[in-house]
């Protein structure tokens, strides 16, 4: 059982980088993306393209030092990827004042075009970044854990807090919240809220890519990842209340463990499951989520 | 272009344009009518076809395949209880969640129809799990020669459709259907004119599933073979809303239009693949999703509103172009407080 | 010497026109009130002087430059500070961070312009790390004031200000800016609670239907038997 919470612990910090990046932009957008997942894929894919096998191996862990400049390649990509789309689709549809659905079904129509580009570059099989099996460290508790998943975790962390650090004690992340909270009175108060917009796609998009990356060092690689993805990481922001980045963080942790811990009694198949069942009792019982202001 | 028009080509197109009409018929109900965004068609697409098998087929035989039910029904009870097993599904649905604000009622919507592919893929006593269900009968099979089945089945589709069309269309023009508009355009008003929202949503959902209930039966029988996959996000949802959004949502005839022309986009794309080395075939098989979701995307940024636009009319008493006023009179009429409505 | 001159505005929310044809002046460090019943297009005025509805005819002066459409963030840089009738903190933010969000563009020294507003408000000051959204209504009005003095603006667009708030707050928010006005800047307030407005203001408008009806100094038309009747009721 131990072992399955930190396994929840880990998966969980994963979800964690994209449900940042979600409830961001839904709250300062007020925008649903369902393109969050695709992006992640994306970013893994990226990083998968760039990562030649090269660069000796950081021992303990399964990949050499290229994944560094790969993973830094697929935030960069992300992030571009991410305002660029915006550019495109999103930001004339908000001049359009376009609702809820038309926005919706403009990420859809991107996530299905971000998929398919993957499965024609680089085809339906599963990729790994390194081949082999990697030998995991022993634990009190009965608890192993790869150096591999390690290295996920205390990514997850370190960008998590440099996050917090962005929000909370830069100008920049104080406009970014005081965005979200009310975007007009931004604009009366003087705030260039375009700009605190293309920052918030360039961050959402950059942790999508991370995301994708240690999600594909934590399993594999698949065209279809991010779309499967999709349910945990709305099950996270909604669960810890939109637009708030401890929501996303707090949400995404339950989310990961209760995942990993149902495996002690269904199949997991039914994780994702799980997420959606989550989401759907904390719409039933709080909507507002758990740290969310009231609507 | 001579494939194409051939005419068992022929008959097997209009068959597939004939099913997804029926189900953006549904989805038309759902959200061009009153608004709900039923991200889930797959999850009903999945419940109507399994339904129809479990009721159609003979029991299970045990060694290779393992199932419920197969109660050896005709098609007209297979299709039938198709709807009604989606209806009672959406009614399970949609006490808890049509009080939910839209971008919540699409992502749980997604969820559901998720989680019942899961479901059917892993329940193997439930419908074969991943095998899936086989052979499923057709009807008036004995008539002619297999070959020549489709000329059969055409008709059948058709008037299947006609009937799901009127049903819709009369609908939307009874004085229920009126508040369903009301509903989608201006919640707020509508509901301060004292109706009941939450249950003309539920009956609208109910409705629009018992529809998607029927197409997923009538495209089993097409088939005669389903698996979980083939219910996919891509198949089974986005698509058919594609299909709404091109033709016209809000709009029956745009719906049966908007089936058509993608339909026709889908299937023909598939030259591009006759150019392409066969080991790379399934690589290029996106580059038709790739081609749809562009579609999608330019549709949305270049006219959202589709082929034939959204109805202007659903009554003479009723205006587009004030909303609320669109909302206020629609509530009123269907309160009965006009007299003699001759739509 | 006139900060702000609206000449014959004519605006409104989408198709249907609220205003038609209104104009204001506003003077070097006077109050001046605009007044009237629902409807009449009071906060409509003062979003289209500020760039927030679209002013379809007319023109908006500040201090001899021609402000017409301009969009808010750029009327903020010109120094002029609009607070909104509601919503108007940052309920997420802190006391604090709600200045700091006010001074976003400004260019002058925050941390000197925090210690003003902190003077100016001391109930801000015992505790500048609070959400926003916990303040009281009144504390909140007092914390939309001071987010837009943070500006050092010389223009003041106030919107009903002392709505919704208790009488004893109502008279507090009445000498804050009656203070804000000694230090120089030019107010133009809207307000529906008229009797008050009229006694603090130099001047004042009276709009109905979205039309200029009367004009005359802010005593005159507390004295005024019209006014008196029509909208001083209370």
């Amino acid at each position: 059982m131990a072992q399955l919470v930190v396994n929840g612990l880990l998966v969980g910090s994963i979800i964690a980088l994209g449900a940042i990046g979600l409830t961001l932009i839904y709250g300062i957008l007020k925008f649903a993306h369902f393109a969050h997942g695709d992006l992640m894929t994306v970013g893994a894919y990226v990083a998968f393209f760039a990562f030649a096998q090269g660069g000796s191996r950081i021992a303990p862990l399964s990949f050499g030092w290229s994944m560094i400049p790969a993973i830094l390649l697929a935030m960069i990509v992300g992030g571009a990827l991410s305002v660029g789309i915006d550019r495109v689709v999103y930001r004339p549809l908000r001049k359009k004042k376009a609702g809820f659905v038309i926005l919706a079904i403009g990420s859809l129509g991107m996530a299905m075009i971000l998929r398919s580009i993957v499965y024609l570059v680089w085809g339906p099989k599963q990729h790994f970044y390194v081949s082999g099996v990697q030998k995991a460290w022993n634990l009190p508790f009965d608890i192993k854990i790869k150096p591999d998943q390690l290295f996920i975790g205390l990514a997850a962390l370190v960008t998590v807090a440099l996050v917090y650090f962005l929000l909370y004690r830069t100008r920049l992340g104080r406009a970014m919240r005081a965005t979200a909270d009310n975007m007009e009175l931004a604009q009366v108060a003087g705030i260039d809220t375009e700009r605190v917009v293309l920052w918030t796609w360039m961050i959402g998009g950059a942790l999508a890519g991370l995301a994708g990356v240690l999600l594909g060092i934590q399993s594999h690689l698949m065209p279809e990842m991010g779309f499967i993805f999709m349910l945990p990481l709305f099950a996270a922001s909604i669960l810890g209340g939109v637009g708030s980045p401890h929501g996303a963080l707090v949400g995404a942790l339950i989310v990961g463990v209760s995942q990993e811990v149902s495996t002690e009694w269904i199949s997991p198949a039914y994780k994702p499951t799980v997420a959606f069942v989550l989401l759907f009792i904390i719409l039933l019982i709080r909507p507002r989520g758990i740290f969310g202001t009231k609507v | 272009m001579e494939d194409f028009l051939n005419p068992a080509y022929l008959a097997s197109f209009f068959i597939l344009v004939g099913i997804y009409a029926i189900f953006t018929l549904g989805l038309n109900v759902h959200w061009g009518y009153t608004g709900i965004f039923n991200f889930g068609v797959a999850g009903f697409f999945a419940v109507g076809a399994y339904t129809t098998a479990i009721l159609t087929k003979q029991p299970a035989t045990g060694d290779y395949s393992e199932y419920i039910g197969g109660f050896g029904l005709p098609f007209v009870v297979g299709v039938l209880g198709a709807g009604v097993a989606c209806a009672i599904l959406a009614f399970i649905i949609g006490i808890p969640t049509l009080r939910l604000r839209e971008d919540y009622l699409a992502i749980v919507t997604i969820g559901v129809a998720e989680s019942l592919r899961r479901v059917f893929l892993n329940e193997d006593w439930l419908a074969n799990g991943p095998n899936g269900m086989i052979g499923i009968p057709q009807p008036l099979h004995g008539l002619v020669d297999p070959a020549d089945y489709n000329y059969v089945f055409l008709p059948i589709v058709a008037v299947i459709l006609l009937l799901v069309y009127l049903a819709v269309e009369r609908g939307i023009r009874s004085p229920w259907g009126r508040v369903l508009r009301a509903i989608r355009e201006d919640e707020v008003t509508a509901q301060a004119s004292g109706k009941d929202i939450f249950a003309f949503k539920m009956q609208a959902f109910v409705f629009g599933a018992f529809i998607m209930g029927i197409g997923g039966a009538v495209y089993a029988h097409h088939i005669r073979a389903i698996t979980p996959d083939t219910f996919t996000p891509f198949f089974g949802t986005f698509l058919i809303w594609v299909m709404l959004i091109v033709g016209g949502s809000g709009n029956n005839k745009g719906a049966i239009l908007g089936s058509l022309v993608i339909w026709f986009i889908w299937s023909r794309s598939d030259w591009l693949l006759n150019h392409v080395p066969a080991d790379q075939q399934a690589r290029m098989d996106y580059s038709r999703n790739l081609l749809i979701g562009l579609l999608i995307v330019i549709l949305v940024l270049v006219r959202p509103k589709g082929i034939l636009g959204e109805e202007k009319r659903v009554s003479v008493y009723v205006d587009k172009e004030h909303p609320s006023e669109q909302a206020h009179l629609a509530a009123k009429a269907s309160a009965g407080e006009d007299a003699g409505d001759s739509s | 010497m006139t900060v702000l001159e609206a000449d014959g505005i004519v605006s409104g929310y989408g198709e249907v026109d609220i205003l038609h044809g209104v104009s204001v002046l506003v003077d070097e460090g006077e109050i001046v009130a605009v007044i009237g019943p629902n409807g009449a297009g009071k906060s409509t005025l003062l979003k289209a002087v500020f760039g927030l509805l679209k002013v379809k005819k007319g023109k908006v002066v500040l201090q001899g430059e021609d402000v017409t459409n301009l969009p808010p963030p750029v009327m903020v840089r010109r120094e002029v500070a609009f607070v909104p009738q509601s919503d108007n903190v940052f309920p997420t933010l802190t006391i604090q961070e709600n200045l700091e969000m006010g001074a976003f563009i400004s260019k002058s020294d925050f941390k000197r312009s925090l210690e003003e507003m902190y003077a100016l408000f001391p109930d801000l000051a015992a505790r500048p790390h609070t959400r926003a959204g916990k303040l009281s209504g009144g504390q909140r009005q007092m914390l939309a004031l001071a987010r837009a003095l943070m500006v050092h603006p010389r223009l003041l667009l106030l919107d009903e200000p002392t709505a919704s708030l208790s009488p004893k707050m109502v008279g507090e928010i009445l000498t804050k800016i009656h203070d804000i006005n000694q230090r120089g800047v030019a107010i133009l307030i809207v307000e529906q609670n008229a009797r008050e407005a009229l006694n603090l203001c130099h001047r004042g408008y009276v709009l109905v239907m979205g039309r200029n009806a009367m004009e005359d100094t802010g005593q005159n038309l507390l004295a005024s038997e019209d006014v008196g009747r029509l909208y001083l009721g209370g």
